[in-house]
């Protein structure tokens, strides 16, 4: 039996520097040609100064702010830190844990403490945690359920709103992939705009 | 009707287009004839072939061949364990990774060669962008190509007649890296960034309010790790990540990225053995199998938490929102993207998420769970499906053969004792590593004091983790804390039996199906393209599945089902 140390060794040698170095060195540079902002990381500028990415999601916690869906992500030590955008993760809480219906029975009961007036049921999305933790979407009805918050907190009419979550609200892609969602962070920000007209 | 059930038709019907194709494409590529791309690539085939001082064409036996397989994969190993140690004094580590504990840089590097990319780390947390490019990124593309090798050795067994070679295996690795893995991984990198996966070399970026974002060359791993049904993610999240994944139509190329070599390989084989009906009937097999399996858990997923029923808590499938099980899912892709994602990622030996299937209903997770032990032969992993798949048509055909009486036949090689006792070895061996480990753990403190949720879902975890490993697929339910020293030895040694004890028997049976004679077709033979034989094959699969993890099944998932009422 041939033993084949040289071909095993230059084989994995030349195959390593192709796939390892030249093909990810390659795509680097085309995706920054062609490419330049989705590249970077669709990142959003605001004065001069990086304010986030239009694909990560922030926490807000502002009354007069969407708010985006709970997030498990924690920092280097393991103590909770929501969208942490170095350290993604979930929960892996399973359907059966009772630590499941606790969270969420606490999630509810702050939205309602946030606005006593919305009683209806809350979109499931709102009170349940991402997969990465960093999911800059909510549900149209997620948005719809805190209309009525940040519309009396910024004193503003409901109805102007609820148009500005209409305008930003995107359907399934070509209809049936995915399901419709509302970005936060570009709400909020379009949000900014309205309130300093 | 939602729409999710749309998505998915639409999925299988995209999946068809792009594997007619493609079969033939790979059939040309193995078995050397020109194509469109070798103007380009064939210089640089033919340079490395000169560097290594081969020729390409040395007709191999099974055993050099099986050899120079295991060697190509200990340089693997070794390599990618040394990176892991060394990141720290390399280049392209912005973020100053250190080096890891020796027993989780083991399991990342067996992880990855053996195309199972079970991950006890998180990315973005512990990697260095050299050892991502450098050292995972290249295994995904040769633990890829390990399998097609070793897959049209296979097939070469069938279609010789008494040759005592299989083929080269340098040249099947070098051809299958050059001309199908590398060329579809940059178009699709290059997809996946047209939609905002990133790729780049920076720094983490710190934005004006202090949130930290992840950065890094995202795209070119994502693309070969769907590809190359590896599935390890460059974040923790995986496919999850909005930089990995950022909305439906990404998610939706991933998904094709996954089946589409597994699927085109059936034609490939087809065209191989100038039987196109053989390699349509496989195919029918594996799509009767997972058309049954998604269904199941698009309906499970959508149904909302049992659990959370009596919250006022808005569960149901609307224009309005996605609704369904939401725990640990993105709203961009919702129950149904999800779902379809775990059916797939789990039929194959992928492994990648996009949403964690630890917080799936108990009848949504037991499918992706039983889907990775019924042997991933259901589309699979690159190669590795098809060949598991061949191994359960010669049981098929032995079986039919002792109904009708007759000498079982395959292609018109007879299968006879050696076949089949190598046949059964590859099946039970992954099968004793998940029962055996499984039962391990149960018994050691250390192992379950890993566990996160309580009941049976905690067994379920477990369960989970030695299928996974064993079968190289590589997805986990999360919540189990594996980086510890049994999990990471442990699940190690199940993804090394449950790779190498199925393709070293795999290459005996090419090499002995090789010698054989070819009997021509009487009328005893039990014809292989019929959907009589089709439906033999799912029995034989779903039988010898249900046989075998039933009981293990019913003390997890099941249990957990039921206790949710």
């Amino acid at each position: 039996m041939n033993l084949q140390l040289r071909p095993a060794l230059v084989s994995f040698i030349a195959l390593s520097v192709l796939t390892g170095l030249a093909y990810p060195a390659l795509t680097t540079g085309l995706a920054k040609l062609i490419f330049p902002r989705q590249a970077a990381g669709s990142l959003i500028h605001k004065d001069g100064q990086v304010i986030g990415s239009e694909l990560i999601g922030q926490a807000f916690t502002s009354p007069r702010d969407f708010w985006s869906r709970p997030s498990a992500t924690v920092d280097a030590n393991g103590k909770p830190l929501p969208y942490n955008g170095a350290n993604s993760g979930g929960s892996n809480l399973a359907p059966s844990n009772p630590d499941l219906k606790k969270a969420v029975e606490e999630r509810i009961a702050a939205l309602r403490a946030a606005d006593p007036e919305a009683t209806g049921p809350v979109p499931v999305d709102l009170v349940t945690s991402s997969a990465s933790g960093l999911d800059p979407h909510i549900s149209p009805a997620a948005a719809a359920y805190q209309v009525h918050r940040v519309a009396k907190a910024r004193g503003l009419d409901e109805a102007k709103v609820r148009d500005l979550v209409a305008a930003h609200t995107e359907p399934p892609q070509i209809g049936v992939l995915g399901d419709a969602r509302v970005n936060v962070l570009k709400l909020n920000l379009a949000l900014e705009t309205l309130a300093s007209k | 009707m939602s729409h999710a059930w749309i998505q998915n038709l639409l999925f299988l019907g995209l999946l068809l287009a792009l594997a007619v194709p493609l079969g033939p494409f790979i059939a040309k590529v193995m078995e050397g004839e020109r194509t469109f791309l070798h103007p380009v690539l064939g210089p640089v085939e033919r340079g490395i072939y000169r560097l290594m001082g081969i020729s390409g064409e040395e007709d191999m036996g099974w055993k050099t061949y099986a050899w120079a397989i295991a060697f190509i994969n200990l340089l693997g190993i070794a390599a990618v364990f040394a990176l892991q140690n060394a990141q720290a004094a390399l280049p392209l580590n912005p973020e100053a990774m250190g080096k890891l504990p020796t027993d989780l840089a083991l399991n990342t590097a067996v992880s990855f060669v053996t195309n199972t990319n079970w991950q006890n780390y998180g990315g973005e947390s512990t990697m260095s962008y050299l050892t991502q490019m450098l050292g995972l990124t290249v295994q995904n593309f040769l633990s890829a190509a390990t399998a097609m090798a070793v897959l049209v050795a296979l097939i070469r067994g069938l279609v010789r007649r008494t040759s005592n070679g299989i083929g080269n295996a340098w040249a099947d690795l070098v051809r299958s890296t050059l001309y199908v893995l590398l060329p579809l991984s940059l178009v699709m990198a290059l997809l996946l960034v047209s939609q905002g996966v990133i790729q780049n070399l920076a720094a983490y970026v710190h934005t004006a309010s202090g949130q930290v974002i992840a950065m890094g060359p995202v795209a070119s791993q994502v693309a070969i790790k769907m590809l190359g049904t590896n599935g390890g993610g460059f974040f923790n999240a995986n496919s999850a990540h909005p930089f990995e994944n950022p909305n439906a139509l990404s998610n939706l190329i991933q998904m094709l990225a996954i089946f589409v070599i597994p699927a085109a390989l059936c034609l490939t084989f087809g065209r191989m053995v100038k039987d196109r009906r053989q390699g349509w009937a496989v195919l029918a097999a594996m799509s009767v199998i997972f058309v049954l399996a998604l269904s199941v858990t698009t309906w499970a997923e959508s149904k909302g938490n049992a659990g959370l029923k009596q919250l006022p808590v808005d569960q149901v499938v609307s224009v309005h929102q996605g609704g369904g099980n939401m725990e640990g899912k993105e709203v961009r892709f919702g129950s149904g993207a999800t779902s379809l994602f775990a059916t797939i990622t789990t039929s194959a030996s992928c492994g990648a998420i996009n949403g964690w299937h630890d917080s799936f209903n108990p009848l949504g997770g037991l499918v992706p769970l039983w889907l990775m032990e019924l042997g991933e032969v259901v589309f699979g992993g690159v190669g590795s499906g098809l060949y598991g798949m061949l191994l359960f048509a010669l049981v098929g055909v032995f079986i039919g053969g002792l109904m009708v009486g007759r000498t079982p036949e395959y292609l018109g090689k007879k299968i006879e004792a050696f076949e089949m006792k190598m046949a059964s070895i590859a099946i039970l061996l992954p099968s004793a590593a998940i029962l055996i480990g499984t039962a391990a753990a149960v018994l050691s403190t250390a192992a379950t004091a890993s566990i996160s949720n309580p009941g049976p879902h905690g067994f379920t975890q477990v369960l989970y983790a030695f299928s996974s490993c064993a079968q190289n697929n590589g997805s986990a339910f999360g919540g189990l804390n594996g980086n510890i020293p049994f999990y990471n030895y442990g699940l190690a040694l199940a993804m090394l039996v449950g790779r190498f004890g199925v393709i070293f028997p795999v290459l005996a049976v090419a090499g002995s199906l090789g010698r054989k004679k070819v009997t021509p077709e009487g009328l005893g033979t039990l014809p292989t393209h019929t959907p009589l034989f089709v439906a033999v094959l799912v029995g034989v699969v779903l039988l010898v599945g249900a046989l075998t993890y039933l009981p293990a099944l019913a003390l997890g998932p099941i249990a957990e089902q039921l206790s949710l009422r």
